[in-house]
């Protein structure tokens, strides 16, 4: 039996973020919480949600989260697998992706993130993995959403890069360097949801998760935050997405675990 | 026209010091027995491009064989940082190398360019990226017809593609299948390219008519290395050995483990040892 009272930050973040797909989504998937979410929309409210991974993985549903974007599993249970350069040129260049779901090393209140380096580019105290396919999933992608764990180390004033923009310097910043698409519109954390202001563009809390406290997200947020005027509690996870979490989990341990190495 | 040759040749008349030479795989059929033979030929100054660069690039940086980097996301897949191509780039350490970044839709458009004999790529992309400013590669096109400002790199032209594969044919044509990620364009981009494969078979004649297949005469020499991709793996013959991944992530940690690591499980070894290392890991 699920107990349903004793649910963590995380899965709180997990499930709320599965909450803002639907079945209509053509969704562009990066590895970790965003793999996560996606799958756990596909396994309850949106079964025919389309799941995208830059490895060219097209109306995929794995049955184990992939370790990769490049696992065996996506391929196997894709309608389709198409080559790198017509994934980025057709499918995401082209405009057919409704949301790109990305996560951050760094975030500011823009939803402008760095997955780079910390640090000065050319001699950086820490040289993260870089962008992949992230800048013009940022760009190209109808929409972004972004989830992420809330610590002051990641939610900072000031990113040392930006690696995807977001929405620049906020207001208008996007739709001045040309781009079409609407940019981050949603960012997910382990205590709260997040909207940006419809003018500033500046990232607000619309819902704390149950629990939380203005004091808990102003702690892990290394921005003065904002908050909505109708602040409204996010819904705990009811038990088929916890169990459909759990067991996707479950199943994603034991499959990736007790290989051989050499 | 494809030759059959033993990995030790095939690499020894390919790969010169200098070169640039793209690995290419995406997380699928990542050519590790090729890599592995470079290191033990000691083949250096390589400029490496690659999408993903991961533990083969990590190892080859940390054997110093390496001057320059073109990449777009340097991590061991699925589990975290490259920890020698840090050391590497935040330390000179075996020596400092340099590093040129795109993104991902950047370097798939360059191979593709390089594939169709273009000298650069457009595309609409680095839209308010940081990658710019640090990239002197990345420049601004106009369209002549619309006027929108386009992103522009230079074509991937490397010197060798490196690729591992399921399947040559006994005349040399190749075959990819799975997750295809940039290898056909690889190839097709250069002007060298090693093949390993899974198996050779008799002919491709009862195959799909519209699977992912390089002709014997686009390239150049084909190697037959069973279990060539592990830990990465071949998509209807054997898993991704996950614990390797993560195993990697400890003994790339350190200096001396990296070396002691290298030379019992790389320099002391030959192409031969790949097939037992995928025997548990069947698909």
């Amino acid at each position: 039996m699920t107990n349903l009272s004793d649910f963590t930050p995380n899965e709180m973040m997990t499930i709320a973020a599965s909450r803002a797909l639907s079945n209509d989504d053509v969704c562009f998937v990066g590895i970790g919480a965003p793999s996560a979410a996606c799958n756990v929309a596909r396994l309850t409210h949106a079964p025919d949600i389309t799941l995208i991974y830059e490895s060219g993985t097209i109306g995929t549903a794995p049955n184990v989260l992939p370790l990769s974007i490049g696992d065996g599993e996506l391929c196997e249970t894709a309608l389709t697998t198409v080559s790198v350069p017509e994934m980025f040129r057709y499918w995401l260049q082209g405009g057919r992706i409704s949301i790109g779901f990305l996560g951050a090393a760094q975030l500011d209140r823009f939803g402008n993130i760095n997955t780079t380096v910390i640090g000065d580019y050319h001699k950086p105290k820490v040289r993260l993995p870089g962008g992949g396919g992230a800048p013009e999933i940022a760009s190209s992608c109808q929409e972004v959403f972004i989830t992420m764990k809330q610590a002051t180390r990641g939610m900072v004033e000031t990113i040392d890069f930006y690696t995807s923009f977001g929405h620049g310097e906020g207001g208008n910043h996007r739709e001045r360097l040309g781009i079409r698409t609407k940019g981050p519109t949603l960012l997910i954390t382990d205590l709260a949801i997040w909207k940006p202001d419809p003018e500033t563009k500046e990232f607000t809390v619309v819902s704390m998760h149950r629990g939380v406290t203005r004091d808990k997200v102003q702690e892990t947020c290394g921005w003065k935050v904002r908050f909505s005027g109708d602040l409204e509690e996010t819904p705990p996870p009811t038990e088929l997405e916890l169990t459909t979490l759990r067991e996707l989990q479950a199943r994603t341990e034991k499959a990736h675990g007790g290989k051989k190495g050499i | 026209m494809a030759k059959f040759q033993s990995l030790q040749e095939a690499i020894a008349e390919n790969l010169r010091d200098g070169d640039t030479v793209a690995f290419e795989g995406f997380t699928h059929l990542i050519p590790h027995a090729a890599a592995h033979e470079v290191i033990r030929q000691g083949i250096k100054d390589l400029t490496l491009i690659r999408m993903t660069p991961d533990i083969i690039y990590d190892q080859m940086i940390g054997m110093g064989l390496v001057r320059k980097v073109i990449f777009s996301y340097a991590g061991n897949p699925g589990v975290g940082l490259l920890r020698r191509m840090r050391d590497a780039i935040e330390n000179g350490w075996p020596r400092s190398i340099e590093t040129v970044e795109h993104s991902h839709a950047a370097m798939a458009n360059a191979y593709e360019a390089g594939a169709a004999g273009l000298p650069c790529a457009v595309f609409r992309g680095y839209l308010g990226a940081g990658l710019k400013d640090v990239n002197p590669a990345i420049r601004n096109i106009t369209c002549p017809f619309t006027g929108e400002e386009l992103a522009a790199v230079p074509a991937h032209r490397p010197d060798v593609a490196v690729i591992h594969a399921q399947k040559a044919s006994r005349r040399g044509d190749v075959l990819v299948e799975g997750i295809v990620g940039v290898q056909k364009e690889a190839v097709l981009a250069s002007r060298r390219s090693v093949v390993t494969v899974e198996e050779i078979v008799e002919d491709f004649d009862d195959l799909h008519p519209n699977l992912c297949v390089l002709p014997h005469w686009t390239v150049t020499a084909i190697v037959h290395v069973p279990g060539g991709a592990h830990p990465s793996y071949t998509h209807g013959y054997y898993d991704r050995d996950n614990a390797a991944y993560l195993e990697w992530d400890r003994i790339s940690a350190d200096r001396d483990l990296f070396m002691a690591w290298m030379k019992d499980n790389v320099l002391d070894r030959g192409p031969e040892v790949f097939a037992d290392r995928v025997k548990g890991l069947l698909a």
